[in-house]
């Protein structure tokens, strides 16, 4: 049994030596395998005398359970030494930028915005949306709202016209969302709550004018709405878009062909840190007798107002926007500082 | 419409503010659109030279002594060639603002000497463009006193925005009256005073030629005067039409001008001795022509009224005067004429001839018919006095019918019933009385005579105006609007489509344009557009010429000019409108898009990672435009994809979206390279466009979900890979295997695409992914053989499809 020992020092230090699990194996199935040195030397303590047996089984024994342990205890060190080995290995540089995200890049025009915020407090006070054509006949865009031919109040309207049909009828690019209110009257029955939001042109350009530019409209018509309640509701309007409970609004006198009495409506704004201005925000008025006749409703039973103002202006008011001419020039620059992200 | 203070008070006796009177302005509805209270005079004195030395340090400098009216002089420096001992002129102190340079003037050293002033040119003070001589005052000037008093400048300017329902406010009177019946103050009577002896009888003969229609004048009077003198008109006159911004002429001219301002009355003065024989009003010939007053050339139409003698057109009646008769300083003998021209005329022939004169102004909105005849009386009064010892004939009329005055019925309750307003009835006729209305009552039933310088006034909700107006609509007590919850769809398909799609696309990155509606001709073909009937008649440039067929041009456009700047990747989008004959309302919602260079959804440009920075292609638009719909109810086995997009698209790179076999969807794919070679563009660019009306209407969530069964037995998974010809589409494969067993095969999908030698010419390799749900029972290896030859046959019959051996 002298040479046990040299074994088992051989063998120990075999194992305390090995840096991977694969000859750690190796050596375990030599040894404690079916095969495996202890295994075989186990089987031949039968043939031993009996007075060996014994002691020869007990040093096997001993030497098979310090195998098995430190093997063990190895398996562990190697398995946690890989690991952080694999770990030092797969250390990344976590200040590198990530992908952006689509919805970060993403941008709606401002006047999509206002438009989606006028009609959001307008429909949920009970209107609808109403839409029609921007190439309008003389008609709706003129007559029927009470500006007869060669009035002077054509002139504000500089108008965009097409070449005459064949049937002689000279078609135009409506100056106004108004050809939406007759047409809209003339359709449904009173009661009318409707709000219109649309392109108009006109024949401008400027620092605050665009041959193309939008309008909102609105209109109520029934049997009871007074000046009263369209000013209520646009004081109502204009402390809601603009978001604040304070704002300071006059009502003024003015003139419109197709409304009468007819107003418009001034907010005071901050022109610099000492100066405050007026500045006329909307159009407005009890709708004029006249245009009720041409949409066949009798005045004498019907009434109700009207309002309008320009999209463009008061986006500009509202988001400090100095050139309305740069709401169509497609500036990628501009359209990414004054677009709105889609969770804003 | 400008007046000043001064003028206004002429007319108006009031104590109140300049301030009041602008709030009253625009409580009325006459809104004020510029106050100049030129308060900057106030420093500028009245001074003298008493001592001129010249500056030892330099050449061209004077240093004076100046008599401010102060017990002691001022000295100065001064640079202008006119200034020299006993010189008045205008003195401007240290701290005075000089509004001709834009400073505040301080004490300072030129060459060595302090200068504590300075005497100011015309330029300085902002009255004339002479900017090296000082101003020169007569001796009479009142040294020590206010130079804006002495000059007139010290009254304020007021500008009105006048509607063009109010032309009764075009003259200063008119405003006076609004003014006094809103209680700012009481409107002065103003009592003509005839100091002439209209001796003489009118020898000038006046007759009116009317072509068939609507007559062109509608009243006409005539006066001659003799022996004027026409010099300058005197000072209060100029400076009150320089302050409203016309220039003095002569004292005939001006006059006319002060009327027409003051009454809201144009008239016109002839000088007679230029006139051929007796007046014709009538109406011009075919291309006759007239030299007129602001010295330009034109060529009538037979529908343009003018007046004229034996020889000549004198003038456009109503617009403009000709050079021919006009007055000069040697005007001798003048005929005044004051008439009544129709409006419709006036606006036709004004438009037409684009003349924009005060006279046109004032009558295509319509003058008072009642004043005729007495601005005609206070003209040649004023000239009687100011151009001395004149001889006038009695005043003459034409065609002349003394105005009806309009009647309205009209009842206390409509004021309540449109307003709301709580005004006694009292206070009411009150108002209307004060603005000139005439009014007979008859239990609460009125009948209100309108004045005859309100043609505006038609009928009740007219009056009800004028009562609001003056009463003050700040009175009107806001009442909440309740109009309740809507029980109609509020928004129709398209809206709500038109809401989701704008937001789906920014939530793929892109960034929302607005361009505009009119594009040019050649522009508008390539993309099928250019009919007549989309033609502007009066573009502002031939670049907008056009309405446009489709979207893509001005977001390509779009694309063009950001890349100029530098930015040639971008993915741009808008929902607009485009022009087309396709529905009655010449116009259909288009949503569409656009991304170039290399701006993929998942951003442009380089990454580090280094995958995926190449340029966009179709199927960047493909996946934009489906995406979208998808989000708008239609799930993507409800569409078709086709070949066949219109021109502008590159025809292998691209095509059709339908829903049905009739109805397009929309198109995308590749720009055409010749579309992008027109707008001179480098990069790549792939579109989409959408037809938002063509999408169905969004199905509305079941109220409840119908139950979920979820498969107890795993899903299996098989790939196939199959030799086709070319031509073949991958839809056609996907299809085949789809229906070879529509119960058992979940879903089929496209993993890769193979070209090369190896399968033959003209083929390609397309492998599928099948995803195969056990229903009932688990798929022996038996049953999975089955399946897999249902699907290798069903490809094969459907699409000729191989399947590729050498697949493991």
């Amino acid at each position: 049994m002298h040479n046990i020992k040299i074994i088992e020092k051989k063998i120990l230090q075999a194992i305390e030596e090995t840096e991977n699990i694969e000859t750690l194996e190796t050596i375990r199935i030599s040894t404690l395998g079916k095969k495996g040195f202890i295994s075989e030397k186990l089987k031949k303590i039968g043939t031993l005398p009996l007075t060996e047996r014994q002691a020869h089984g007990t040093i096997l024994n001993h030497l098979k359970s310090q195998i098995n342990k430190l093997l063990h205890k190895k398996h562990q060190e190697i398995k946690k030494k890989t690991i952080h080995q694999r770990i030092q290995e797969e250390s990344i540089d976590i200040t590198l930028p990530v992908r952006n995200n689509p919805i970060d890049d993403g941008r709606i025009h401002p006047i999509s915005q206002v438009i989606h915020e006028i009609t959001s407090i307008f429909l949920k006070k009970g209107f609808t949306l109403a839409e029609g054509p921007e190439i309008e006949t003389d008609y709706y865009n003129f007559i029927a709202l009470n500006f007869p031919k060669e009035h002077p109040a054509r002139d504000m309207h500089d108008t965009f016209f097409f070449h005459p049909n064949e049937k002689g009828e000279t078609k135009l690019l409506r100056t106004h969302t108004s050809p939406v209110q007759i047409r809209t009257m003339e359709n449904q029955k009173p009661p009318i709550r409707i709000i219109i939001p649309g392109k108009t042109y006109r024949i401008d350009s400027d620092k605050t004018h665009s041959p193309m530019f939008h309008q909102m409209e609105g209109l109520v018509i029934d049997k009871t709405s007074t000046i009263a309640h369209m000013i209520g509701l646009l004081e109502e309007f204009c402390q809601s878009f603009f978001e604040t409970p304070s704002i300071k609004m006059r009502f003024r006198p003015s003139f419109f062909p197709f409304t009468e009495p007819s107003m418009e409506l001034d907010i005071q704004y901050h022109h610099s840190k000492k100066e405050t201005k007026w500045m006329e925000i909307l159009g407005c008025g009890m709708i004029h007798p006249q245009v009720l006749r041409n949409c066949g409703l009798n005045p004498e039973e019907y009434q109700g107002f009207a309002w309008g103002m320009g999209i463009d202006r008061i986006t500009m008011l509202k988001y400090d926007i100095q050139d309305l001419r740069d709401f169509f020039e497609t500036d990628i620059r501009w359209l990414k500082h004054y677009g709105f992200p889609l969770f804003s | 419409m400008k007046f000043t203070l001064s003028w206004l008070k002429d007319h108006l006796k009031t104590h109140k503010s300049l301030k009041d009177i602008i709030d009253k302005l625009n409580q009325i509805g006459l809104e004020v659109e510029t106050i100049d209270d030129r308060t900057r005079f106030n420093p500028f004195i009245i001074a003298q030279i008493i001592k001129a030395q010249k500056h030892p340090n330099a050449d061209k400098l004077q240093v004076l002594s100046i008599d401010t009216g102060q017990p002691s002089p001022t000295q100065i420096i001064c640079g202008a060639p006119n200034a020299r001992i006993g010189l008045i002129g205008v003195f401007a102190p240290i701290g005075a603002y000089i509004p001709g340079m834009n400073i505040i003037l301080s004490s300072k050293q030129i060459r060595g000497i302090d200068s504590f002033g300075m005497m100011c040119t015309q330029h300085e003070l902002l009255l004339s463009d002479e900017n090296t001589k000082i101003i020169e005052l007569p001796s009479s000037a009142p040294i020590g006193k206010s130079f804006a008093v002495y000059r007139g400048l010290n009254d304020p300017i007021i500008e009105i925005n006048l509607t063009p329902n109010r032309s009764d406010c075009a003259g200063i009177y008119g405003i006076a009256r609004d003014l006094a019946a809103a209680g700012i103050g009481k409107l002065k009577d103003f009592t003509l005073k005839v100091n002439f002896k209209k001796k003489e009888t009118n020898p000038i003969k006046v007759s009116l030629q009317h072509p068939k229609g609507e007559p062109s004048c509608l009243g006409f009077s005539w006066i001659m005067m003799k022996g004027i003198t026409n010099h300058p008109s005197p000072k209060w006159m100029q400076q009150r039409l320089k302050a409203i911004g016309l220039e003095p002429i002569n004292t005939l001219v001006d006059i006319s001008n002060y009327i027409t301002f003051e009454y809201n009355r144009p008239l016109h003065i002839f000088d007679a001795d230029k006139i051929h024989g007796d007046l014709l009003i009538r109406h011009a010939y075919h291309n006759e022509e007239i030299f007129a007053l602001n010295g330009k050339k034109y060529k009538l139409s037979s529908t343009d009224a003018v007046i004229s003698d034996t020889k000549n057109i004198l003038c456009i009646s109503g617009i403009i005067g000709g050079k021919n008769s006009s007055c000069d300083q040697n005007t001798r003998n003048i005929i005044i004429e004051s008439a009544l021209w129709n409006p419709l005329h006036i606006t036709k022939t004004g438009r037409h001839l684009d003349i924009n004169s005060d006279a046109r102004y004032r009558f295509e909105r319509g003058v008072d018919p009642a004043f005729m005849i007495p601005g005609l009386e206070i003209a040649s009064q004023m000239i009687s006095s100011i151009c001395s010892s004149a001889i006038a004939t009695e005043i003459k009329l034409l065609d002349f019918q003394n105005p009806n005055q309009s009647t309205i019925t009209f009842s206390y309750s409509q004021i309540k019933r449109l307003t709301n307003l709580n005004i006694s009835q009292k206070k009411a006729w009150s108002i209307l009385k004060n603005l000139g209305f005439h009014i007979e009552e008859l239990d609460n039933m009125l009948t209100v005579k309108v004045p005859t310088w309100r043609s505006d006034i038609k009928e009740s909700a007219d009056l009800v105006e004028e009562i609001i107006r003056i009463y003050g609509i700040h009175r009107i007590k806001a009442k909440k609007f309740n109009s309740g919850i809507s029980k109609q769809n509020t928004l129709t398909p398209v809206q709500i489509h038109s809401y989701n799609i704008r937001r789906v696309l920014a939530s793929r990155g892109m960034i929302e344009a607005i361009t505009l509606s009119f594009i040019s001709k050649d522009i508008a073909s390539i993309f099928g557009g250019g009919q007549r009937e989309f033609k502007l008649a009066n573009p502002i440039s031939s670049e907008m010429s056009d309405m446009r067929p489709s979207l893509l041009p001005g977001l390509i456009l779009a694309a063009g000019q950001n890349a100029n700047r530098g930015f040639p990747n971008l993915a741009l989008f808008e929902i607009s409108e485009i022009y087309t004959n396709q529905n009655p309302q010449k116009q259909c919602r288009v949503a569409a898009g656009i991304r170039s260079g290399t701006s993929k959804m998942t951003g442009s440009g380089r990454f580090w990672t280094g995958t995926d920075n190449s340029s966009v292609d179709t199927f960047d638009a493909k996946a934009d435009a489906l995406n979208l719909l998808e989000n708008c109810g239609l799930k993507s086995n409800r569409i078709q994809i086709k070949r066949g997009a219109p021109g502008w698209y590159h025809p292998g790179r691209s095509g059709i979206i339908k829903l049905s076999p009739r109805i397009i969807l929309g198109f995308f794919g590749e720009l055409h390279p010749e579309t992008l070679e027109y707008f001179n563009i480098e990069t790549k660019i792939c579109g989409f466009e959408i037809f938002i009306e063509a999408i169905p209407k969004l199905q509305k969530y079941p109220t409840r979900p119908s139950p979920l069964i979820l498969a107890s037995l795993h899903p299996i998974t098989r790939d196939f890979a199959f030799i086709v010809d070319k031509s073949i589409p991958a839809s056609h494969i996907i299809r085949a295997a789809s229906i070879a067993d529509r119960q058992l095969i979940q879903s089929v999908k496209v993993f890769d695409i193979f070209e090369g030698e190896s399968l033959g010419i003209n083929k390609k390799s397309i492998a599928i992914e099948v995803v195969i749900q056990p229903l009932k029972n688990t798929l022996e290896d038996q049953d999975l053989q089955v399946l897999s030859q249902k699907i290798i046959d069903t490809v094969l019959k459907e699409t000729n499809g191989i399947l590729r051996k050498d697949q493991t």
